[in-house]
């Protein structure tokens, strides 16, 4: 079990309101990715649910049951951190042992457990080794072996793959994934990394200045933002935000069109074009067009512009129109 | 960087401090392991030649000498102890956030810059001074009778007089070692399960263990050598009670006039603290190395 619900949590340090008000519901065996720019209260969020900072109001549920005062041991959740924060001084086997002992378990179980723990996670060949003698990413093993030998209710992961190199991050991601398919077990899942978010989530959660600017699924959120900030944060390269009189025609304030709905060959638009970048699969094309700005555009892998050419756009495809709050309009 | 030539180079450069290390130590070991075979005392200086090992046949017979080396061992080994458990308490207690944090940490540190024969000198006549002392008045106000603190438990006294200069080294020490310990950890050993006091054992402890190695070694060798604060209050006694073996040295030098003798002291001594420092590196040494 790991149902998690927030009512009206509120965190501040000192003066300063980080989370102002913030209700959320998750699911028993979701997995829920927290999304925001740096600094917008995500780590404090998570570290809220476990426990490690104190709310300064509002109540957090964890099982239907009130555990805003627990102590994190008690919560029955387990966090892997960015740094890992493994145990220095002890052995790859005591460190994933380590809850095990501290929770009093009986050596010979505890054993089973930190037996199956390294078959899954490609670890048995390492168990005697300090945590030293790892790489980064048999270190980012170690820290979820030591999450998943307890049993919780629910993962913690506060960027957990940041410190890896790109090729790893992929792999990681995708045993993440699977550790999520064959565990079942809810999920919280904070980063910066887009790609991360859209492939791992059954659930995101934008915030934006300590507040939840959107809940969904990857796709809702990419098809349907509620307001700018999601549109402009969800999606890579960044959705094009128009305002003035080509708004205008569109009874909107700013309308928003995403770089793969526009083409290039005809159309009302024309600009020349500043960086190229070709990635083989696609290209990645900035238009200046006078009177709308920088256009980001996402062209086929063949389009054959570069750097210096005066081209036609049309756009082709949804259209997201925007209020003055910066809130979607129907 | 290592090659043949930068290696070469590299033992050009270091050579002379080397040298003038070498000079510096062996010179004064050289002429201190001569006179220790010499007959030489200052009040007959016509009577002089070689004596042999007659001046460490002196020593070993002389009963003084096994306490005095009881002494020292006991005088190190009694600080060390009190000085590391009590520093890591202390640096706990310092790594809370409190207020006034800053003013507290300069307070504990301040008996480190009190020197040792002042320091010595406030304990015996400011605490454990039979009639002015703290501790005599406040034995008086139990309506018990003042302890004679220096005359009936000489070593202790001195024991814990060094001791309490040497707290601040180590709670110093040992203090910044626990802040560059990552609070992630401890956060990690919290969500494990530990409690405040498995978190010590487990967590904190294993990570300070480099930290109270180097204390253990810095303050051997200092300790070893402890004088000042044993001639301002014990003067060695009563009797020969709180005589340590520098102390011994001191008073065959100084006070019989007796180079030869003392210069055998020396030599004891320096063996004593080569054995002392083999049995520390093997037992504690490793902790030295990542
Ligand atoms: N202990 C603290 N005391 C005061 N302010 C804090 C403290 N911890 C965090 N903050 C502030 O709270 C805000 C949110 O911090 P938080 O670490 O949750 O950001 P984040 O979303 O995780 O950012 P990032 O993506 O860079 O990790 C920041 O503005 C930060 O300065
Ligand atoms: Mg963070």
């Amino acid at each position: 079990m790991g149902q998690i619900t927030l009512k009206s949590v509120r965190k501040s340090f000192g003066e300063v309101d980080v989370i102002p008000s913030i209700d959320l519901a998750i699911d028993d065996g979701e997995f829920v990715v927290f999304v925001g720019p740096s600094g917008c209260g995500k780590s404090t969020l998570l570290r809220l649910i476990a426990g490690l900072e104190d709310t300064t109001s509002g109540t957090i549920e964890i099982d239907g049951k009130d555990a805003t005062a627990l102590p994190p041991a008690k919560r029955g959740l387990a966090m892997v951190f960015q740094s890992y924060a493994l145990y220095p001084h002890m052995t790859v086997k005591k460190n994933i042992g380590f809850p095990l002992k501290m929770a009093g378990m009986d050596p010979a179980e505890a054993e089973k457990r930190i037996q199956r723990a390294a078959s899954v996670l490609n670890l048995t060949n390492y168990l005697e080794r300090k945590p030293g003698q790892l790489s980064g990413g048999q270190r980012q093993r170690v820290a979820i072996g030591r999450a998943i030998v307890r049993e919780p209710a629910a993962f913690l992961f506060d960027e957990p793959l940041s410190n890896l190199d790109a090729a790893l991050r992929v792999g990681m991601r995708q045993e993440i994934s699977e550790l999520h398919q064959s565990l079942k077990t809810t999920m919280i899942y904070v980063t910066h990394d887009q790609v991360e978010a859209m492939t791992m989530a059954d659930k995101i959660v934008v915030l934006n200045a300590g507040r939840i600017e959107q809940v969904g699924s990857p796709l809702t959120l990419y098809h349907t933002p509620k307001n700018i900030f999601v549109a402009g944060f969800i999606g890579s390269p960044r959705m094009n935000l128009i305002e003035g009189p080509e708004a205008a025609k569109h009874n909107a304030h700013t309308i928003g069109i995403r770089p793969e709905h526009i083409t290039v060959g005809d159309g009302p638009w024309e600009g020349v074009v500043g960086l190229s970048e070709h990635l083989g699969s696609d290209s990645f094309i900035k238009v200046d067009v006078p009177g709308l700005g920088i256009i980001n555009v996402r062209g086929a892998g063949e389009l054959n512009v570069h750097h210096g050419d005066r081209i036609k756009l049309a756009p082709a495809g949804k259209i997201h129109r925007f209020d003055a709050n910066g809130m979607a309009m129907a | 960087m290592s090659t043949q030539s930068t290696r070469l180079a590299a033992r050009f450069m270091v050579a002379p401090s080397v040298i003038v290390l070498f000079i510096w130590m062996i010179v004064p070991l050289a002429m201190t392991a001569y006179f220790s075979f010499r007959l030489y005392r200052l009040l007959s200086p016509d009577r002089s030649g070689w004596v042999g090992f007659n001046n460490y046949v002196w020593f070993f017979n002389s009963p003084d000498f096994w306490l005095a080396l009881t002494n020292t061992l006991l005088l190190v080994g009694g600080v060390l102890i009190i000085t590391v458990i009590l520093g890591v308490l202390i640096a706990l207690l310092l790594d809370q956030p409190v207020k006034g944090q800053g003013v507290l940490r300069i307070l504990v540190i301040a008996p480190f810059f009190v020197m040792p024969p002042v320091a010595a000198s406030i304990w015996e006549n400011l605490f454990m001074h039979p009639q002015n002392g703290l501790f005599a008045a406040i034995a008086r106000g139990f309506g018990a009778q003042p302890i004679l603190f220096l005359e009936s438990y000489p070593m202790p006294s001195v024991i814990a007089i060094v001791a309490w200069e040497w707290l601040p080294f180590a709670t110093l020490i040992l203090l910044t070692a626990m802040q560059s310990l990552s609070s992630e950890q401890l956060e990690a050993a919290e969500m494990d399960g530990a409690s405040a006091l498995s978190r010590f054992r487990y967590i904190i402890l294993p990570h300070l263990t480099r930290a109270i190695t180097v204390v253990i070694l810095i303050q051997t060798i200092f300790l070893l050598g402890i004088f000042g604060e044993i001639y301002t209050t014990t003067q060695g006694g009563p009797g020969s009670a709180s005589t340590t073996l520098p102390y011994m040295i001191f008073k065959q030098a100084i006070v019989a006039k007796d180079i030869g003798r003392a210069a055998a002291g020396g030599i004891i001594a320096v063996i004593l603290a080569n054995i002392v420092a083999y049995f520390l590196m093997r037992s504690i040494g490793k902790h030295l190395d990542a």
